[in-house]
């Protein structure tokens, strides 16, 4: 048992964030200096955990066997025992949201955490749900990661309050709510007819399923299917998304662009682990995440030409992103899943600093006083008075160069233009459709002339908002804190670093792409070779 | 007894699918409840509907048909605590709406 205990740091993405949740309910909102250092912590050691898991999955080679190791929480056997699997996708957007996770919060420090009370534990609350939900092995744990990261980011949305933030959570909720008892409906439709709710299992007899039980777990599939592409915003589903996004305060919005690619997540992890080889499971639901992600990304497009807040556009190129994601899996069939993960992560990272840079640049404009009363009596509301320089306060000089710059790169990433990240994500993404088949059928070219024409609509909805905000003068631009400056400058140098380094992260992209469909290798490690197994060769 | 349960989770879904469209807060949040409860027993049902089997396989008589599947009743604990306390969350966020537009509108005003 020497070396046993990286084993056990599977766990530590959900069992870290949680402990130190509870930590913070203890401490008074007036200790606020002790809790952000505990959750600043928290969130480092995430990074450090989730980058040491990254490294485990990748160390196993490009070209070897699968990377995927599962824990069998207490010990039982797989289909019996709960269990956490990690491979190279899961690696991969646990590194992402606690990157997320890390920035967002930095950000948050300057001004945000004090907008209302218990901001840090929800914060916590959410990264956990988070982790749980890329790290589970079976649907119905996925289905609890599910309501653990919702439940915060009600609470999350609901942050500072005011009339918007309610009237558009009150929306949030309900949506997801009834999303979640579909969600049920499917998982119970599945366990009716297969007798088991563990991935790997699933993966094993769905292809053995016939007869009339056919299209009972084919409805179990769709509607699991809906509840999945609702989180991820496919049209007609995502029309909450914008406006509730909006309405998030901006470190907030920049976490939960992450929220939208859990429901991306999902369907990947579902649809191409259970598809099965042969038989109906094959391809089951292709031309739906084509179509729907076509119908996204042009709802999307006319959506950011519409939109007169940046908040707005922000929104509605987080639907193109899903769009995207969505149209490129279902044309690809599992094909060009390489260039599907970068733009995930591309994008997804753009998108965070959008976010953030947005309250940066509108500030100017917005008067940010809300004043509200007191929920719990040990709040902090002395803080919503601003202005007052405090521990954050290095201000940085020439801010609207600063922000105009860092503007400029943002809408580089998201539209998709060289030099950046995003240009190589899409260019790996038309590339893959291209080299799908010798004859490239209309859908493909119709998704193609959408992905470049959302680009085109990105550009011109930011450029005129950019106009608009940037070069009309203001006369005394707010001064710029370096914990805000920071976290935007550290997600752009990361785009940027995807694109240098687009060889070796496209290499491991295509790796993961391969391993999603590598579904034997993922039922020999986390059915095969259980607990008992790993118990004999301890010893 | 499937009649009885295929009916109470037919007429539960149906009127909170009819709540659910209504225009005031408070009847969403009735007619969730009402979606819940029909799809707890929705999931119960997912397990095989046995009258006098105990759920437990003891070690005497391992034949599965005698028992009542445990897994669907412990799924269903889990969901009516996450749906129990996601109502009393929505409620929190009704009164806030309430408060705060003087409107009990899902869109917070009245809108003629």
């Amino acid at each position: 048992m020497s070396a046993g205990w990286t084993d056990h740091l599977i766990v530590a993405p959900i069992v870290l964030p949680l402990a130190a949740a509870a930590l913070t309910l203890f401490l008074d909102e007036r200790q606020r200096r002790l809790k952000a250092s505990v959750a600043l912590l928290t969130v480092l050691a995430l990074l450090f955990v989730s980058t040491l898991l990254l490294q485990g999955a990748a160390s196993s080679g490009f070209a070897g066997e699968p990377a995927t190791t599962a824990y069998h929480l207490g010990n039982w056997p797989a289909p019996f025992g709960i269990v956490l699997v990690i491979d190279w996708l899961s690696a991969l957007m646990l590194v992402l949201t606690s990157g997320l996770g890390l920035t967002t919060l930095v950000y948050s420090l300057a001004y945000w955490d004090r907008a209302g009370p218990r901001f840090h534990t929800l914060f916590l609350l959410q990264l956990m749900g988070l982790n749980g939900a890329f790290l589970t092995g079976d649907l119905f744990n996925l289905f609890v990661f599910f309501e653990v990261l919702l439940a915060a980011s009600y609470g999350l949305l609901l942050h500072g309050s005011g009339v918007q933030r309610v009237q558009a959570g009150l929306h949030y909720v309900s949506i997801n709510v009834a999303t979640s008892l579909l969600f049920l409906i499917g998982v119970a439709l599945i366990y009716g007819v297969t007798g088991t709710l563990n991935m790997a299992d699933l993966a094993i007899r769905i292809p053995a399923v016939a007869g009339s039980d056919l299209p009972l777990l084919q409805s179990g599939m769709a509607i699991l299917g809906t509840a999945f592409l609702l989180k991820a915003g496919m049209w007609p589903l995502g029309l909450w998304l914008p406006r509730s996004y909006a309405a998030a305060a901006p470190p907030v919005a920049a976490l939960f662009a992450i929220l939208s690619k859990v429901g991306v997540y999902a369907v990947l992890r579902v649809y191409l682990l259970l598809g099965g080889e042969g038989g109906w499971a094959a391809n089951f639901g292709d031309e739906w995440l084509l179509y729907g992600g076509m119908a996204t990304i042009a709802f999307g497009t006319v959506g950011i030409l519409a939109s007169r807040t940046l908040m707005r556009v922000a929104g509605y190129s987080v639907i193109i992103s899903s769009g995207t994601l969505l149209a490129a899996i279902g044309a690809g069939q599992g094909a060009v899943l390489g260039g599907v993960l970068f733009y995930l992560v591309s994008s997804t990272v753009g998108i965070c600093a959008f976010y953030l840079l947005i309250e940066l640049i509108e500030r100017n404009e917005a008067d940010a006083a809300l004043k509200v009363e007191p929920v719990f009596e040990d709040e902090y509301t002395g803080s919503l008075e601003t202005g007052e320089e405090d521990e954050t306060g290095v201000v940085i000089p020439a801010t609207l160069a600063i922000l105009g710059g860092g503007f400029v790169f943002c809408v580089l990433v998201i539209s998709g233009l060289p030099p950046l990240s995003g240009f190589v994500a899409k260019f790996a993404i038309i590339h893959g459709l291209l080299g799908l088949r010798s004859e490239i059928d209309w859908p493909v070219w119709a998704l193609i002339s959408l992905i470049i024409l959302s680009g085109l609509a990105t550009i011109i909805a930011t450029t005129r908002a950019g106009i608009d905000l940037i070069w009309t003068p203001s006369e005394q631009p707010q001064p710029l804190h370096l914990a805000e400056a920071v976290p935007v400058g550290v997600l752009l140098a990361a785009c940027l670093g995807l694109a240098i380094f687009a060889g070796p992260t496209m290499r491991y992209m295509e790796r993961t792409g391969q391993s999603l469909g590598d579904r034997q290798g993922y039922v020999q490690k986390v059915l095969i070779e259980g607990p008992a197994d790993k118990h004999a060769r301890s010893r | 007894m499937e009649a009885v349960l295929a009916l109470g989770i037919g007429v539960f879904t149906a009127a909170g699918v009819w709540l659910i469209l209504r225009p005031r807060t408070f009847q969403v949040i009735i007619g969730l409840s009402l979606i819940s409860y029909a799809v707890n027993l929705f999931i119960y049902a997912a397990g095989r509907l046995k009258v006098d089997a105990p759920p437990l396989v003891g070690t005497v008589n391992p034949d599965p048909a005698l028992f009542d599947d445990p897994l669907p009743q412990a799924l269903v604990l889990t969901a009516i605590v996450i749906s129990f306390a996601m109502t009393a969350l929505l409620l929190v966020v009704l009164l806030a709406s309430r408060g705060l537009t003087g409107t009990d509108h899902v869109d917070g005003d009245e809108g003629e």
